[in-house]
């Protein structure tokens, strides 16, 4: 068994955030190593790092027993280090050779070889059991399986020793994944290097040889697949205490005020029941793609609702997000930038463009009365800013973070969605959103926290649901629950 | 802590530089232009032409069309839009407006048409004319006796009366006028916003990116204002012009109040209008937050299509209005006068700072970007350059605009 690939010691820091901690790695010839960790955990950094998307401050890597050093993607690609991500890079419109060959072309005097690379096209497909495939076909009339097919067979065209797959199967539908695994096994027969980073844990029994768990950007564990239980790996990927960073309010559960029942989206949630009382703090712990997210749109009415009922005190409003919001829905987007601010707004506009009724006269803005308003939202909110005039892309995460929350404070919402609301913002922000949390619990509100973190999710919520490949497998009240219990839930995937 | 402080403190200040330089840049930009063009000007002539009361009021007049239009435009632009119909339809309005009072709308809500009015009125003029004559003539030529007292009675009795049923048809007449003239103007600044609707509606329903559906709107337009027209120019009646729209856009000293014609206050008194909207109502936050987030507005419960189509029928309202303006200099009603009209119209927008992927832009931006590049085709002419080179120099201070605004963008953001 030779060794292909060693990164040994590799570190990486971003600003004042230490991604990696000198983290190892090895690849060997013609296995699979299963790359695992939570969300968060430098997975994806230290893939970049191997793709030469960044550079490593400190660390050695050698490919096939040489110094490797990628400049960049391309230089990787060329050493013999290839990439599939779960998005895949095909150009739709060209033809399967065209895209397994672009940036690679065979030619003569500048005229392309068509005949030769028609030949080295073919033989690639062929190795991975998609001989049938005609090489002129556009790629965009082929479905997501086999488009991969064409993404793997560039790898091996640009003769790849080491091919990294980052969550290949999440985009899948069940057949392709086995048609997946199947190509992948051939590969690891060819005596490539396998990397598989993947949430599902059958998955990975199912596939992988040797893994190696990553966790805060540190390696905590490596061996053959064959010796450990899946308890012991969940172990390994979470392992953490709570600390004192979660302050509690205490608040009692009310009324019911949001009701979901069987909840289908066009394509995720598939039928989602739930109540929600006043007083309540409902968390949705999941991995990425299990469909929260896809959940909370559904549920507001930003995304095209299947089937399904949503009651909200007492009374079922029209799927619009205009209707939901006048019944009491108010909601943070998980991402600030592309759709939860208007980043090139002041602070003023972004806390109450969703309720400016209240300075509107015959549709002119009383500026001087929302301007009180707007500064004891940042007071109450802590915001740091020089004036709320100010742009929001001038502001830290943690602050736009604030500002998108005072949002649904100032429409005052009964029901809150809160999705990812900590994700980038410091451990003291943190802490002040908990606390905030627990007040308008204590207030009477209703709140649905969907995060992956799960520490968080366990201390600030009563009730605590799992979701996994669209459905919400179980809800228990937090104290109930492990981590590792809510784990083993969530990459419990049947039903593809 | 004091260093959050200091940097929270110096981005306050950074911010409202910000602020004030995006506002007063292009209106520094023209102050530029046109000191470069005094001073060339003075070298060059040695004698002031270009820095004279009577060359801005060219140039005010000649900025009018583009900066009226302009101003729709800049909703549409900082909402995410863009609008390549505006000049074609600038273009039919002006030709509605031509072919109404071609046409005498006004007939079909007063009970008398024009043709007939001026008929009274010109028969009734040739009738006290010749009373009038006749009555001079045999005062003249008689001695004065009974007879001849007689009929010099009867006469004046009878031109009296002449002349008391042409005062009734004047008046008539000017009602005539009234009529006509205001349901055109108003017939062509409905059609504005028509246009602007129209052109909301297909952006709204179809979900076709505005740059597409205003690309075959303005071919539409062009096609209607042809056919309105019989493919040639429409020529109103001699005299159903009123005075007020020939005046609207004149140079003439008699048009001229305090120092302009009409039309230019009429231009800045919108454009004070509309900033007031664009700052004070809701509909002027709709407008920005859907132009700097589509995702963020409808998160924030914006009905998105209706508010589209609010905003492009807005803006319909300007172009209507640009077609008054159109019209009034060029006096007749030409189907195909618009045409490269909307490039120099967004070209204005584009000037005054505004970002064409939405969320920004500004009312005294879009002012001044329409007054430079006014200048500069004024400064270039006085300045005895070919018309190549002017159009080359306005290519130039397009691209430059851009490039600082991006420049100043860049920094912004980091």
């Amino acid at each position: 068994m030779t060794v292909l690939l060693t990164m040994s010691g590799i570190s990486k820091r971003f600003g004042a955030t230490q991604a990696l901690k000198s983290v190892s790695l090895s690849v060997s010839a013609g296995r699979v190593l299963a790359l695992i960790g939570e969300n968060g955990a430098g997975k994806s950094t230290l893939m970049k790092v191997l793709s030469g998307a960044h550079a490593p401050d400190h660390g050695e890597m050698t490919l096939a027993g040489q110094s490797y050093r990628p400049t960049g993607p391309h230089a990787a690609r060329m050493a013999g280090v290839s990439m599939i991500y779960q998005e895949l890079n095909l150009a739709p419109h060209l033809s399967i050779e065209d895209n397994i060959m672009l940036g690679q072309e065979r030619f003569r005097w500048g005229v392309l070889d068509r005949a030769a690379q028609r030949r080295i096209v073919c033989e690639a497909l062929a190795k991975l059991g998609h001989g049938d495939l005609r090489p002129e076909t556009p790629v965009q009339e082929l479905s997501v399986g086999l488009q991969q097919v064409v993404e793997i067979a560039r790898a091996l065209v640009s003769n790849a020793k080491v091919i990294v797959f980052d969550e290949p199967t999440s985009s899948l539908a069940r057949d392709d994944v086995q048609h997946l695994f199947d190509v992948i096994r051939r590969l690891k027969s060819e005596g490539l290097g396998i990397v598989y980073i993947s949430h599902f844990l059958e998955e990975i029994r199912e596939l992988c040889d040797c893994y190696s768990v990553l966790r805060d950007g540190e390696s905590v564990g490596a061996g053959e697949l064959a010796g450990v239980t899946d308890d012991q790996i969940v172990a390994l990927m979470v392992g953490r205490s709570v600390d004192e960073l979660f302050p509690h309010v205490p608040h009692q559960p009310g009324d019911v005020v949001l009701k979901l029942d069987r909840l289908s989206g066009a394509h995720l949630p598939k039928e989602v029941s739930f109540e929600l009382r006043r007083g309540e703090i409902l968390g949705i712990s999941g991995l990425v793609g299990a469909g929260r997210t896809e959940m909370l749109r559904c549920l507001f009415g930003l995304d095209e609702t299947r089937s399904g009922q949503v009651t909200i005190a007492a009374y079922s409003p029209n799927r619009s997000p205009r209707a939901r919001m006048a019944a009491g829905l108010g909601i943070v987007s998980e991402d600030r930038k592309t759709e939860g601010l208007a980043q090139s707004r002041s602070i003023a506009d972004n806390m109450t463009l969703s309720r400016l009724s209240p300075y509107a006269r015959w549709g002119w803005l009383n500026l001087r009365t929302r301007r009180q308003q707007v500064d004891r939202l940042m007071k109450l909110m802590e915001v740091k800013a020089a004036s709320q005039d100010q742009f929001v892309h001038e502001l830290s995460g943690g602050n736009q973070q604030k500002v998108a929350i005072a949002r649904v404070l100032h429409q005052e919402a009964d029901v809150l969605l809160l999705d990812e609301p900590t994700r980038g913002i410091d451990v003291g922000t943190k802490s002040q959103i908990y606390r905030l949390m627990g007040q308008l619990a204590a207030d009477g509100k209703a709140i649905v926290f969907v995060s992956s973190y799960l520490t968080e999710l366990l201390a600030v919520c009563d009730r605590v649901g799992v979701m996994s490949r669209g459905r919400l497998k179980e809800i228990r009240p937090a104290r109930e629950w492990t981590e590792e219990e809510v784990m083993s839930v969530a990459v419990s995937g049947e039903e593809r | 802590m004091s260093q959050t402080l200091n940097s929270e403190t110096s981005s306050n200040w950074r911010s409202k530089w910000n602020v004030l330089s995006s506002l007063l840049g292009p209106f520094l930009a023209l102050a530029g232009v046109i000191l470069f063009f005094v001073v060339a000007d003075g070298i060059k002539a040695g004698e002031d032409t270009f820095w004279t009361q009577q060359n801005f009021r060219t140039i005010a007049v000649s900025t009018a069309t583009v900066a009226v239009a302009a101003l729709g435009m800049t909703v549409v632009i900082i909402a995410g839009g863009i609008d390549l119909s505006a000049g074609t339809a600038i273009a039919l309005c002006a030709t509605v407006l031509a072919w109404g009072l071609k046409e005498d709308v006004g007939k079909f809500l007063h009970r008398a048409s024009l043709a007939e009015s001026s008929k009274l009125v010109a028969d009734g003029d040739a009738q006290v004319k010749r009373l009038a004559g006749e009555l001079k003539k045999v005062e003249a030529a008689a001695e004065p006796n009974d007879d001849t007292q007689i009929l010099i009675k009867k006469l004046s009795e009878e031109l009296e009366a002449e002349q008391a049923k042409l005062d009734v048809s004047r008046v008539e007449l000017a009602r005539c006028r009234f009529w006509t003239a205001s349901v055109a103007v108003i017939l062509s600044v409905l059609t504005g916003c028509f246009c602007g609707f129209l052109n909301g509606l297909l952006v709204s329903t179809l979900r076709v990116v505005p740059f597409i559906v205003t690309l075959g709107t303005m071919m539409i337009y062009l096609g209607l204002a042809k056919h309105l027209g019989s493919e040639t120019t429409v020529r109103p009646i001699l005299g159903s012009i009123p005075e007020w729209l020939q005046d609207f856009t004149s140079l003439l000293q008699k048009a001229l109040w305090l120092g302009v014609p009409v039309g230019v206050w009429l231009m800045l008194v919108l454009a004070i209008v509309l900033s007031a909207i664009l700052r004070y109502s809701v509909f002027g936050r709709y407008v920005f937050a859907l132009g700097s987030n589509e995702s963020t507005a409808r998160l924030c419960g914006i009905n998105v299509p209706v508010t589209k189509i609010a905003v492009y029928t807005f803006a319909g309202f300007f172009v209507g209005m640009a077609g008054l303006y159109q019209f009034s200099r060029l006096s007749v009603g030409n189907p195909t006068s618009g045409s490269g009209l909307e490039l120099r119209i967004i070209a204005a927008v584009v000037i005054g700072g505004a970002s064409l992927s939405g969320g920004r832009g500004s009312v005294i931006g879009t002012l001044s970007g329409a007054a430079i590049m006014a200048v500069i085709t004024s400064g270039c002419t006085l300045l005895e350059l070919k018309n190549p080179i002017q159009d080359v120099i306005l290519g130039v201070i397009i691209i430059a605009a851009v490039c600082v605004d991006q420049f100043r963008q860049r920094k912004l953001v980091r």
